[in-house]
């Protein structure tokens, strides 16, 4: 017996979440199968669309009407604009309350942790405080213990930016926290869950001891950005009591992985798949597959410690991630998808996979699968690789992500358009 | 240390097999840098880590693997004992975006600690050998159980507990089945009246009374021999009704609590006897079932990183979780339909050790088949008890904090029972909430079987 359902979709991050997501809409059985944690913990858990164009230029302060440039070849190009639209509705849906940006059209501009900013279209309510649009005096505050953002330097890097506002960082102990390197969720708890700590004279609960703190420190700035750690499952509550302490405007400041704000996404997101009925497997990897000997993927293989379990479906979806996530692999002499082994073009010869300039325009960046506009890999005579097989995500080639700052939408746009087909299929 | 196989950069089709440049001295003792060198220190380890998250003491996983074995590479380094304070709830295996083999690490990491760093002498030792070693005692405490529950109980036996063994008085010590599982067993015929079930099960599904394919050999555990043998006793009665042949061969503990206590020469020992015995049952053409996922985890996944037995290989591979198997090998969810149980609403707790194995939905989806069964999960957090760990007694309070988050969802869920597949997590369930605990093969031999649902 192998484990049955309608679509099966292989990948747990943003783009597999959504694939899953939009099939289940279809009335269909959908199962999600991931391994390891997705690189979503590693992500701002901001949303964008794109940020720059793939030539560079930029911020973009509309990304829609960017979109139609995009050259052939690029998962929006493939998708079309309609569909990045509607993906993003999809997401606005979903997130509800949780993210802002939703009123335009247009890119925001989030402070980061390096003091630059970044063009964005949705980001977490937790940083919509923060906007570097906003004229609003800022102290930035940092933490001894917390080497990942110096405020002041992060604050000077925004004046230097020409931020319309005046920033201030200081650099304060963390009331509760002893370690250097205590990690990140350890402050989140002792928010979350209002620990004891020990504050000048006597105990108090963290949330009083971190305001007191910063309250010292305030002067006549109205919003104070704190590195991204103001909780997890209570962060709203936690930044609501501190903006009721300290009387101004509370916000987050994205930061490097792991990241707070992208494990919030993440649980958002699993949350919606529990509620949707979407059944998830996690923790085992997809290692192989059968073909029904007709073009398509009879059933995969997921390796579950040594027992090689069959996971049957009508409809797959591939969203295993790029480089990072590894759904894209490489050896010394090539480059190739893992589970499928899907075409993955790319030079014969290792050196001419990267440039000298490392911020130039580096080819493995565009490393991935190549789909026709339902999303199917193509093999290299531009035949789909399988008819029931839709790839999503990261492990699409043909853009660079990081240059872009288009991540997360075309994780949405490709999931959306991926897990609508593959529902649409399977319903049939 | 082991000489057992060096992880690889698993999965990858293809990907040829690692072969060790020996660059240092000592070759021959487990070395895991290749593993270490895969770590990019992206911390996400460290955020899954439910002791760094509530205990400020503990430097969290990227600590006690990757960098523990570089600073290793240098001749005068000890081990740093903050390994102790590590559960080995392995979730920083599924993890880890890079394959860093990290609870292989922390197992291996412990052992040397333990066996270079800590005092054979010092009362640290013997309470966490004592610990591990439950399965030494157990046999004396079940043979005199109305004894043995009544002296465990007393608060002189606590209070001497806490202050002499370092054993935590706060908790109850579980009670003692007045049958042990193996007793039930040899009483009702063993192996034979087994095989004449499972033929009648067969004749009445309609099937080849003669098989020889269906046929388990049940790895029960220490703890539903000696403590929940209702657990047992279901998962014989429910693959039965399957028309299996169950075997129950001799065993030893799975050796987790003496992982995760730095005991790797008694882990060896337990681990040596199991490989033998589940061997030969597998070469008898059974299947090896576990209904503990900390059991079936160790068989699985410790035991090939760690030892290298002849037949160890095979038992992992031929190990499955009980309600695994029937999922694959027969059309579970098929035969649940139109079942029914009454008024049986659980709040499902995943154990870490099933988390790993990719177990985590298996029981919610299976008992949305039984009519009448509610079970709702009470989210992802780690129990915090995780074996041996909660039960010392400088890590009750951490145990507890880490339980907390369970405790809460647990109390906001619907029912009142509480379900989960692993002993030791059911014990912090109980010890947090008071709720009953069941085991989900209790609930399934409720709905097949027909058994009434016994509080445990």
């Amino acid at each position: 017996m192998a484990i049955e359902d309608d679509v099966l979709v292989i990948g747990g991050g943003l783009a597999g979440a959504t694939a899953a997501l939009t099939a289940v809409e279809e009335g269909v059985q959908v199962r999600l199968v991931t391994y390891k944690q997705s690189t979503l913990r590693h992500a701002s858990g901001l949303i964008d669309i794109l940020g720059y164009t793939p030539g560079g230029d930029g911020p973009i302060v509309d990304p829609f009407e960017a979109l139609s440039a995009l050259p052939e070849g690029h998962p929006y190009e493939r998708v079309g604009t309609e569909a990045v639209r509607d993906a993003l509705s999809f997401f606005d849906e979903i997130a509800g309350d949780a993210y802002a940006g939703g009123h335009t059209a247009s890119n925001a501009l989030v402070p980061t942790h390096g003091g630059t900013v970044k063009p964005t279209a949705r980001y977490p309510v937790s940083t919509a405080a923060g906007l570097a649009t906003v004229p609003k005096d800022t102290l930035l505050v940092g933490f001894e213990t917390l080497t990942d953002f110096d405020a002041p330097l992060a604050a000077s890097h925004l004046e230097a930016a020409g931020a319309p506002f005046e920033a201030r960082g200081v650099t304060v102990a963390f009331p509760g926290i002893v370690r250097d390197d205590a990690k990140i969720n350890r402050y989140a708890h002792l928010l979350d869950h209002e620990e004891t700590v020990q504050a000048g004279a006597g105990e108090t609960s963290a949330r009083e001891a971190l305001a007191a703190t910063v309250d010292a420190n305030l002067e006549d700035e109205s919003r104070v950005g704190f590195p991204a750690i103001l909780g997890d499952e209570h962060s709203d509550e936690v930044r609501a009591d501190l903006e009721d302490a300290l009387g101004v405007d509370v916000f987050e400041v994205p930061m490097g992985p792991p990241s707070l704000p992208g494990m919030r996404l993440e649980d958002l997101l699993y949350d919606a798949l529990s509620d949707a009925g979407v059944r998830v497997t996690s923790g085992v990897p997809v290692i192989d597959y059968e073909s029904d000997g007709d073009g398509a993927i009879d059933h995969v293989v997921v390796d579950r410690h040594g027992q090689e379990v069959p996971y049957r479906a009508e409809q797959y979806v591939l969203a295993t991630g790029g480089l990072v996530g590894k759904g894209v692999r490489s050896e010394r002499d090539r480059v190739f998808e893992p589970v499928f082994d899907c075409h993955v073009p790319h030079a014969a010869e290792r050196y001419d996979w990267f440039v000298e300039d490392v911020f130039g325009e580096q080819p493995y960046a565009r490393f991935g699968l190549v789909p026709d506009r339902e999303l199917r890999p193509l093999d290299e005579d531009d035949e789909p690789e399988f008819s029931n097989l839709r790839a999503a995500g990261g492990v699409l080639g043909g853009y660079d992500y990081a240059a872009e700052k288009s991540g997360a939408g075309v994780s949405l746009a490709t999931g959306y358009v991926a897990g609508g087909r593959a529902g649409t299929e399977a319903s049939r | 240390m082991s000489d057992a196989e060096q992880p690889t950069d698993d999965h990858v089709p293809g990907d040829d097999e690692f072969e060790p440049i020996q660059v240092f001295p000592e070759a021959e003792k487990m070395d895991l840098r290749p593993g270490a060198d895969n770590c990019y220190k992206c911390s996400t380890c460290d955020t899954n880590c439910p002791v760094a998250e509530v205990d400020d003491e503990f430097p969290g996983p990227k600590f006690q693997g990757p960098e523990q074995w570089r600073l290793k590479r240098q001749d005068d380094h000890d081990i740093d004992d903050s390994v102790m304070k590590c559960s080995n709830c392995m979730r920083c295996d599924s993890a880890c975006p890079s394959e860093v083999p990290l609870s292989q690490m922390h197992n291996t990491a412990r052992a040397e600690y333990v066996e270079e760093n800590m005092s054979k002498f010092s009362r640290e030792y013997w309470r966490n050998r004592m610990l591990s070693n439950y399965r030494q005692l157990a046999p004396l405490a079940s043979a005199f159980p109305r004894t043995a529950n009544f002296v465990m109980g007393l608060s002189v036996t606590q209070w001497m507990g806490e202050k002499v063994l370092g054993i935590t008085s706060e908790r109850e010590f579980p009670e003692f089945a007045k049958t042990t599982f193996r007793e039930w067993w040899a009483k009702r015929g063993g192996n034979a009246t087994s095989r004449e079930r499972a033929q009648e099960a067969r004749a009445e599904r309609g099937a080849e009374v003669q098989s020889e394919e269906k046929r388990i050999a049940y790895f029960h555990g220490c703890y539903s021999n000696y403590n929940t043998t209702e657990v047992g006793k279901a998962l014989v009665r429910v693959f039965e009704r399957f028309g299996y042949e169950v075997m129950i061969p001799e065993q030893a503990c799975s050796g987790t609590p003496m992982f995760a206590n730095g005991m790797l020469d008694d882990a060896r020992r337990a681990a040596e006897t199991n490989v033998r015995e589940l061997s030969a049952a597998i070469e008898d053409g059974a299947d090896v079932i576990a209904s503990c996922t900390s059991c079936s985890m160790s068989l699985r996944q410790e035991y090939p990183e760690l030892f290298d037995f002849e037949g160890t290989e095979s038992v992992a591979e031929n190990t499955w979780e009980a309600v695994e198997y029937l999922r694959v090998h027969e059309d579970l969810e098929g035969e649940l339909e139109g079942t029914r149980v009454d008024d049986a609403s659980f709040a499902y707790h995943a154990p870490c050790h099933s988390r790993n194995q990719g177990l985590d939905g298996q029981t919610i989806e299976v008992m949305s088949a039984i009519d009448g069964v509610e079970a709702e999960d009470v989210g992802d957090s780690c129990s915090g008890i995780s074996g041996t760990y909660g039960w010392k007694e400088e890590n009750y309070e951490t145990s507890m904090k880490i339980g907390e988050e369970m405790f809460e969802h647990m109390e906001d869920a619907e029912a009142t029972t509480g379900l989960t597949e692993c002993p030791t997590c059911s014990m912090q369930m109980e010890h947090g909430t008071g709720y009953e605990i069941q085991h989900t093969l209790q609930v399934l031999e409720a709905a097949l079987v027909g058994t009434e649902l016994e509080e445990t």
